[in-house]
This record gives structure tokens, sequence and C-alpha cells, in this order.
């Protein structure tokens, strides 16, 4: 079946082709995002709709518009003196030349020449490029109007460090919890994830105060749930595998770093921060506190030329952190290690916050466990590279307002510029969400390998996502028009071409069943005895 | 009329250019009606033409009739009155050739050669209209020409006099329409001049 949609009558390879509509066509029935293939005359081009406009032969028409209440009028003139044209970018070749014949769609290198026919893509059209949900594919959601499923290379996408965004109650968090199940079943990556509002581990709430089951729930064996806060885990009768409390020693004065926005800190501050702990050691933060009013105190200020106000400033930040419930003098245990533990078992770990929402308690433990497990990633990378062990598996580090991590003042310093910069050097990429990505260091941006971006208004959010992209503007428009939930485009390293997605359904006793059963070969057996567990 | 041998026989060709055909009436006043497809036949090829002017003039050039009527009730005394009237003037109607037709085949564009003198003219039946207008290839032609009338007024004659071949008036003049929308993209106002002609 194939929809003729219309004609090319001009166009470039860098701003798409025009393409006039025949006239049974309306406009009103077109959407950007959609996708359609040119029969070009040697080769078939696959592209997708990113403008669509109203032309008239006769400028004269728009002045004196003509009588369209009659009905004679109206009918000659569509079409004929008034028209309707498509802006379609051509991204692949998909046939008719020996590479795509032989190995799938090719990048375009030229357009279709003038009048090639323009028709609706079908469904194998679109299976053909974006392939059919396998071992390594996985269903994300479908096209714009259509049946078919869009898939993604995962073991492609964890390749690289990725991000999602999209303004408040577009669908991030919905699509991640999906995106985090199909890396759980199609590739070799493990996930820990900074779950700061708990609704990754267990459960989540969806519009309307309806529950959604989380990973844990839906693949107890594949997913710990690990706790900061576990009064509010019980309460919430979350199963937790480690509750995590950290030592005052194990801040380092890098986590202050991050927190000088947060916590109002000046810079001679932070600077302090770097001598009081080269001169007070492991214990500083401890010991600062202890510090207070007494001579011993002001000798050691005079000592390091540290300005008393600065001081205050830095005491009272302090204070903010030393106040966080789950930090303690010792830590009984050691949650890098646990971590660790089940992260290597191929079990990936969701940490929730609990009652500690707050960005100064989500920064400091995120940045805090990265910077420490990112740490013995490099070890044993670097141990494996030496042939002096295994390479560890790879994983992928999930952070939420990821700004926070990595806005331009402090991306060059974190952890986390650090992870995103370096590609996959380690074995770590990360996983950003984000509602304001304009907050993110242009420069980390573009070191993403696939973006997925829900519905953006602000024009400096668009401008940051879609930055180093060919075809931005066309891309622009169809971003912006976005409906407001469940519908994303994605572009990048793990597509042959950008698409529009709508997410797949997530939260129905049907989602469950059919997220459940696509497992890949190494979880099968445990897919199959936890569906016998969920329905019986 | 002369029904000797056609019904509808109109004419007879007395003038002939590449462009176009002038045939005089064999009665006063039988010309076909503006717009009206015609046919004349030059051995093989037929030529169409599509009547834009008629006139009725003295026989005898530049003798003008008189005013006769000043004692008659009616217009039709005044012909009663003098029977020879008829025999003083002569109708003549003008044709824009359109196409031909050759070995069975329609062309929608000009003849290799002028009509005949002498050659008669058909008014053609509205099968043949309708096969005419399968294409509308030879409304350029009724475009472009410059004509003693006005060629906006020519267009529409022909389209309404041809819509009456066809069951389905309205489809038939709104796709001769959009074909002249293309033709006249540019010329709006010359197209809304039309479409108000031709408006079922
Ligand atoms: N794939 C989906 N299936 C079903 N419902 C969805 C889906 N995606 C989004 N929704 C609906 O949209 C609502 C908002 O989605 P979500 O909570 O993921 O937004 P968000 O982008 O994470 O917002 P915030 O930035 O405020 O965290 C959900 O509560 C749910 O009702
Ligand atoms: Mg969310």
């Amino acid at each position: 079946m194939t929809e003729r949609l219309g004609i090319v009558t001009s166009g470039s390879l860098e701003k798409g082709v025009e393409v006039k509509l025949d006239r049974p066509v309306s406009v009103e029935d077109m959407a950007v995002g959609r996708y359609v293939t040119v029969e070009g005359q040697k080769r078939r081009f696959f592209g997708m709709i990113t403008d669509i406009s109203l032309g008239v032969t006769d400028p004269r028409l728009a002045i004196t518009p003509p009588d369209v209440s009659d009905d004679f009028i109206a009918e000659v003139l569509a079409g004929t003196a008034t028209y309707g044209t498509l802006r379609v970018m051509p991204y692949l070749t998909i046939g008719g030349d020996a590479a795509s014949m032989l190995e799938g769609p090719q990048p375009v290198k030229t357009v279709p020449s003038h009048f090639s026919v323009v028709n609706l893509a079908s469904q194998r059209d679109v299976e053909l490029v974006f392939g059919r949900e396998d071992e390594r594919r996985f269903y994300l959601g479908t096209p714009l109007d259509m049946e078919t499923k869009i898939c993604l290379n995962l073991e492609e996408l964890v390749k690289r460090s990725n991000g999602v965004f999209g303004k408040s109650g577009t669908g991030k968090t919905f699509l991640t919890r999906i995106l985090l199940i199909g890396m759980l079943q199609k590739s070799t990556a493990v996930n820990l994830l900074f779950d700061m509002h708990s609704e990754y581990g267990w459960a989540g709430s969806s519009e309307g105060g309806r529950v959604v089951k989380s990973l844990k729930q839906l693949f107890p064996s594949s997913v710990a749930v690990f706790t900061l806060d576990e009064e509010s885990s019980r309460r919430r009768k979350v199963s937790t595998d480690f509750v995590v409390r950290i030592g005052y020693d194990e801040i380092e004065p890098e986590d202050v770093t991050l927190l000088r926005q947060t916590l109002n800190l000046t810079e001679p501050a932070v600077e302090a921060v770097y001598q009081l702990r080269r001169r007070l050691g492991k214990n500083w933060l401890q010991s600062t506190l202890d510090l207070r009013e007494s001579e011993e105190a002001k000798e050691l200020l005079r000592e390091l030329n540290i300005h008393e106000s600065t001081f205050q400033n830095l005491l009272r930040g302090l204070q903010t952190i030393g106040r966080l419930p789950f930090l303690v003098p010792q830590a009984p245990d050691n949650p890098v290690k646990s971590a660790l533990d089940y992260l290597d078992r191929g079990i990936n770990v969701v940490l929730e916050f609990g009652r500690y929402t707050d960005i100064t308690a989500y920064v400091l433990v995120a940045n805090l466990l990265t910077r420490r497990i990112h740490a013995q990633y490099r070890d044993r990378m670097e141990r494996a590279m030496g042939e002096a062990g295994a390479r560890p598996r790879p994983l992928v580090i999930t952070i939420e307002e990821a700004h926070k991590f990595l806005n331009p003042e402090v991306s060059s310093q974190t952890i986390f510029g650090t992870i995103a910069r370096e590609m996959r050097k380690y074995n770590v990429t990360l996983l950003v969400i984000d509602q304001r990505p304009s907050g993110i260091d242009s420069e980390v941006m573009s070191q993403m390998g696939t973006k997925i971006a829900c519905l953006l208004d602000n024009e400096r959010d668009i401008d940051s996502v879609l930055a180093g992209v060919s075809g931005k503007s066309e891309l622009k428009s169809v971003l912006a028009r976005l409906e407001s939930r469940q519908q994303a485009l994605i572009f990048g390293h793990a597509l042959p071409m950008p698409v529009v997605i709508k997410t797949r359904e997530y939260g129905s006793v049907r989602s469950y069943k059919e997220l459940t059963s696509g497992e890949g070969p190494e979880t099968k057996e445990q897919a199959e005895k936890d569906i016998e567990e969920l329905w019986g | 009329m002369s029904t000797s041998t056609h019904p509808d026989r109109v004419g007879e060709v007395i003038a002939a250019s590449t462009t176009d055909f002038v045939a005089q009436c064999y009665e006063l006043y039988q010309s076909p009606p503006l717009g009206s497809l015609v046919k004349t036949r030059d051995g093989s090829v037929e030529l169409y033409g599509v009547v834009y002017n008629a006139t009725t003039t003295s026989l005898e050039p530049g003798r003008r009739p008189i005013a006769r009527g000043k004692d008659e009730a009616s217009e039709e005394g005044i012909y009663r009155q003098s029977p020879q009237l008829m025999k003083l003037f002569r109708s003549e109607f003008s044709t824009l050739v359109v196409g031909h037709r050759q070995d069975d085949r329609l062309y929608h564009y000009l003849p290799p050669k002028p009509a005949r003198i002498h050659g008669f003219v058909y008014l053609c039946p509205p099968a043949e209209v309708k096969d005419f207008s399968q294409s509308f290839d030879f409304l350029n032609i009724l475009i472009s020409n410059p004509l003693p009338i006005s060629n906006d007024e020519l267009v529409a004659a022909v389209l309404r006099q041809m819509s009456q071949a066809y069951e389905d008036q309205h489809d038939f003049l709104v796709a001769a329409a959009r074909e002249l929308a293309i033709l006249l993209s540019g010329q709006l106002s010359q197209l809304k001049a039309i479409l108000g002609r031709i408006r079922p």
C-alpha cells in the first residue's frame, strides 16, 4: 500500500526538499515528524516531514481572497491556485543503489530529482530503517500515526553517554524506566541510578495518583534498592537491599565545590575547604565543624590566611551538610563496596533518597558515590588493559537534575564531567535526565551519543539539545511541536536518523506483561520465573 | 433550413485561414450559439472550431438597410410586408480552429492546413463534444488568441456549451476550471472573471 502525497518541486540537501501536495491530500492531515519515502529516479529516499506550509500561485489571491463560501470557487482553487507544501528532510537512501541494497540504509549524499513522487512511508520502510525487535534492539515506541515499532539498539546506546530531556511532566521518568528495562534486558550494561524522588525502585505514581510498578517489582532478581531514608522506604513498603550511611570522613573538598551555588558559598570559602583538607586530613569536615570559637581556631585561620567572614560563610554551608541525617561520624558499612558487589553480579542498583529530596543531599551523595565507583572502575580497567584482570561490566550511571552536576561552572571539576568527556574509556557512561538542558555545559552536551528530547518550549533549551545536529532548524520545529507528554524526538549515535516516537505505554497490566516478556537470552529464565510470580 | 443532407449541417466555409474560418449560414440568423463546437472536413482531416463571433450583414457591401417599421405593429410584420428582405442579408459565423482529427486520432492543436472554401460545416453532436473535451488542451488556444471578443467570454461560452453534453455538468466545469486555474496562475482577475461566468 502506498499513500501518495505529492511531488518534489525544489530543495537542497541542507534544507531538505519542497513537496507540492497532490490535490486530494489535505494539509490538515499532515504532521511534522512523519516519515515519507521519495521515489527518486535511481534511489529511494527515506525522510521526515519537517515543515508544512501553504502556497498561492498569485500573491494577489492572499490580498483579495476569493469567495470560498462559494463551493465551486473553493473546489476549483484548492490544489491549483492554492496548494499545500511539505518540507521533507531526506536522511537515508533505502534502496536502488548497490550500497543500500547490500548494507541497508545509507546516509544521503544527494537529493531526489525534480518531480519525484513522495509517499507516506510504509511499515516495511520504517522497519527497514530502524530494524526489528531482536536480541539487541528494544521496542521503545511507535512513530507518529503508525503501528510499527521503533526499536533502539541498546548495546550501541550504552557505548556513549546519553540524555533524556523535556520540561516537567512530559514523560522523562516514564521513558527512562522503559529505557532501563530495555538495558536490563538487551544490553550487558548495569545501571546505577540516583533516584531523587524514589520512583524508579519500587513504585512510582502516574498522573491522577495511580501507582505504577517500578523496576524491582517487575524484575526482583535483577534490581537492588538502596535507600538513604530507611524509614521512608519502610513506610512505602519497599523491600530494600541496603541502607546507605555516609561517614563524615568520606566527604571531599570536590563535593563542596559542586555544592557552591546550592550552599551559597563564596569563592574563597571553597578555596578554604581545600586548605582545611590539606591541613586537617581525612577527618577535615568533623574537625572544621568542631573548630568553633576557640583561640586555637583563630590561630589556624590566621595561619591559613582564611578571613573570618569567609570562614563563617563556609561554616554555615558545612553545617547544612552536617545536618543531613544519613551522614554519620563513622559509617557502619561501605556503600561503595556493596553497590559494586551488586553491579558486578549484573544487578542494577537504584538508590532512593526518600525524604531527602533537596538538591544538597542529591548532589553530595551522587557525586561522592560516583567518584569512588568510577575510581574502582578505572583501576580495574587499567588492570584489565595490562591483562591482570577482567574488564568490569559496562556501567551506566543515571542522574536527574543533571545541570546541577554538569553546568559550565562545575562540569570541568566533577566526576560527571569527566565521565561525560572520556566517553567510555573506563566502561562507565552517563544517562542524564534534565528539564533545563541549557544549564548543561555545551561541551558535555556535544559528547552525548544519543539524545531523547520530550517537549521543550524554551528556546535556549531547544538550542542546547539540538546544537551541532545537522538540519537543526528543521528538527527544531519538530521538537517544539511534540505533544505535551509521551512523545519524544530521538536522535544521535544509536539511530540511523532522527525519529519522533509516541513512547510505548507504561503502567497497565498489559504493559508490564509485555515489558517483562521481552527478555534477552541472559535473563530469560529469570524473567519466566518473575512472570510466574507476578501473574501466578 | 436546408436539411437536404444532414440535420446538423449549419453552413459552408466562405473564408479560411490557419487559425480560423468563416462560414455562411444557409438561413438568415441560423448561426450556432456562441461557443459551439463545429467541424468541417478537408479530405481525411476533420477540423474542429468553436464559434466566437456571428454577424448578419447586407449582401451588397456598403449598403445599409433602412428602418421600415414605422407603420408596423410588430417586427414580424416588417418581414411579412417585404419578404425579399430575407434575401438581402446574410448571416455568417466565425470559428476559431481548436483542433483536428486525422486517422481517428484527436489533436488539440492546429491542423496542417486551413479549411477549404465551400466545405460543409456541421454542429458536433454531444457524443463528439464529450470526446473532444476529454482533454482541456484546447483551452490554451482560447485564452491566447487575439479575438474581436473578450477571450474570457469565449472560454466561458465554450465551457458552458460543452458542459451541456455531460450528465454531471458540475464535475465537468470544476475539472475545466481547475485546468484554467493552473493556466491562469498569476492572472487572478482573468480567472475570477471566467469562474464567475461558468459557475453552475
Ligand atoms: N509512556 C507512558 N505511558 C503512560 N503514561 C505516560 C507515559 N509517559 C508519560 N506518561 C504520563 O505523563 C505523566 C508525566 O510523566 P513523567 O512523570 O515521566 O514526567 P517527567 O518528565 O518525569 O516530569 P518531571 O520533570 O516533573 O519529573 C505520567 O504521570 C503519566 O501519567
Ligand atoms: Mg520525572
